[in-house]
């Protein structure tokens, strides 16, 4: 009887929270797959077959074949500006800055997760338009006006998705780098290992756990995103992100929408359950000598 | 290495930040200057704050995103309570999975999930709206939600409720006195941030929000995308500094506790 009681209540526990997640994620995911084999949107009487049209126009044109590319490049470029950029951060946070200041910068790192990340795109629209910031500091040291209009290009994309995602890198390199036992890097100095050599040697490999999760964390979006790429890209911004938003908003062909959706949906997959392969193997071999 | 001293990682750190908040630093002192091409010398003006009081679109949908977030912020921590609870207080069969099941709504990009919700909403008649953009943001809020009051459940030991119970008090009375005072920190740092995902979200308001009806994101976009005015860097400025407001009181409360 209590046993019953108990199993009910851990019923009445999860059930709305998972039934909820079932009505908003996996049956609309699962509907996206329905969708992406037919003619057309089974919605208003309208009269559909099944196709496999949808997903043969993306692979028989070379169009969206170059799109694919560019969007995988633009993951590609982000995800290691990121680690670039954020890894020597990190590595200040954890291992260098003390005391207060490192609690205030550990602060200022994360509280961008807080933000609009539309508002912060627009931001830079303002820095990096013709008539902006950078135009009028160029102008004030006397340099020829226009020469560094980047807004609408490829490069502003990056700029800014590299800003969106730098925080997550930073903060997942700099929980496995925080994690690193002092000791050990102290243990690899005194047995004669110079610093550069007990970096690369201990503190680096000890930290590629987090490195992976952060670029993890930043491909599959940035690969998919398709708001920074239309507020900063202009006509340089047409990615596999945009041509999914258009096929909704503009063009209304919701069922090749959903075979573009789910193509990216798969990719995304495989990249997750490969790498959730990689995080496992790398998390033993964070566990150190083992 | 040897060159590399604490100082020039100082160095590097702060340029970093100024990296991550000079862009919106500089939308914002633009909020306050006259010209509306944002041209230099600066001059302070309020005309565009003023300007946002007249604008009936921008103040509508400001209406709904409260709404939502605050809707959201209800449901989603509700949720996330009795779940996190689930997961952290009982054992049973099949909680890897549910714990696996949570990260779906994180990991796969929202416009995937945007376009998955309008399609199946259209098909079973619930169509666009704010109930259809409500249930979408309870869907991606509630993981972190209960990711963020699990983490503080885990901290806490179950041997308290255990004594509880076994001095004579219900399960009601033990949630009541023992294990929420316990979550507490936890709970409203997850309402916080429900609010926050829901107030800030853009794809999927853009994508279910139907001709007539927006969000401050959704607005925000469009007006974006049209050319831009001056009017956005104020409501930027406003919403911006809301967030980081609620996101110190956040972090503070998390840390104290």
């Amino acid at each position: 009887m209590r046993a019953l009681r108990r199993r009910l209540g851990l019923i009445s526990l999860l059930f709305p929270s998972y039934a909820w997640l079932a009505f908003a994620i996996f049956a609309p995911l699962m509907m996206m797959l329905v969708f992406s084999f037919l003619s057309d949107v089974p919605i208003g009487g309208r009269s559909v077959h099944w196709t496999a049209d949808n997903y043969t126009k993306f692979l028989s044109k070379a169009f969206y074949f170059k799109l694919s590319v560019k969007s995988i490049r633009m993951g590609l470029l982000t995800t290691a500006f990121c680690v670039i950029v954020g890894y020597p951060m990190a590595y200040a946070i954890a291992k260098v800055i003390r005391g207060r200041w490192k609690s205030a910068m550990f602060l200022l790192v994360i509280l961008p997760f807080w933000s609009s990340s539309l508002i912060r795109a627009y931001s830079w629209i303002i820095v990096l338009r013709q008539e902006g910031v950078i135009n009028s500091l160029v102008l004030a040291f006397h340099l020829p006006p226009g020469s560094v209009s980047i807004l609408f290009t490829f490069a502003a994309v990056i700029i800014g998705l590299v800003h969106a995602y730098l925080p997550y890198v930073v903060l997942t390199i700099y929980v496995s780098l925080d994690r690193i036992d002092d000791t050990l890097i102290q243990a690899a100095q005194s047995l004669g290992a110079n610093r550069l050599q007990s970096f690369l040697r201990v503190t680096l490999p000890l930290s590629l756990p987090g490195v992976l999760a952060g670029a993890i964390l930043t491909f599959i979006p940035s690969t998919g995103s398709f708001m920074e790429p239309r507020v900063l890209g202009g006509t340089s911004g047409t990615v596999i992100g945009t041509i999914i938003e258009d096929q909704f908003v503009s063009v209304f062909n919701w069922t090749f929408g959903a075979a573009l959706a789910f193509i990216l949906l798969v990719v995304v997959g495989i990249i997750l359950a490969a790498s959730a392969q990689a995080l496992r193997r790398a998390q033993v071999f964070s566990i150190g000598g083992r | 290495m040897r060159r590399l001293t604490p100082a020039s990682f100082v160095v590097y750190a702060g340029l970093v930040l100024v990296f991550l908040y000079a862009p919106v630093l500089v939308m914002m002192a633009m909020s306050f200057n006259r010209s509306p091409l944002y041209q230099l010398p600066f001059q302070f003006d309020l005309r565009w704050f003023v300007a946002l009081t007249h604008n009936q679109r921008l103040l509508q949908a400001t209406g709904n995103s409260v709404l939502l977030a605050l809707a959201n912020m209800v449901v989603a921590t509700i949720l996330g309570v009795m779940t996190a609870l689930a997961l952290a207080r009982h054992q049973f069969r099949g909680k890897t999975l549910l714990n696996v099941l949570l990260v779906p709504p994180i990991a796969i990009p929202w416009l995937i999930l945007a376009i998955a919700m309008l399609l199946l909403f259209n098909f079973v008649g619930l169509g666009r709206g704010l109930p259809s953009m409500f249930i979408g943001h309870v869907a991606v809020s509630l993981p972190y939600a209960v990711f963020v009051i699990l983490a503080r459940l885990s901290g806490t030991e179950s041997t308290l409720e255990e004594g509880a119970m076994s001095l004579g008090a219900g399960p009601w009375t033990t949630f009541f006195k023992i294990t929420l005072p316990l979550m507490l920190p936890g709970v409203i740092a997850a309402a916080l941030f429900s609010f926050t995902v829901s107030f800030d979200n853009f794809v999927i308001s853009y994508f279910l929000a139907p001709p007539g009806v927006s969000t401050l994101p959704v607005e925000i976009y469009s007006a974006i995308r049209k050319g831009f005015t001056p009017e956005i860097n104020a409501i930027s400025t406003i919403t911006f500094a809301f967030s980081m407001l609620l996101a110190v009181f956040a972090v503070r409360l998390v840390r104290e506790a």
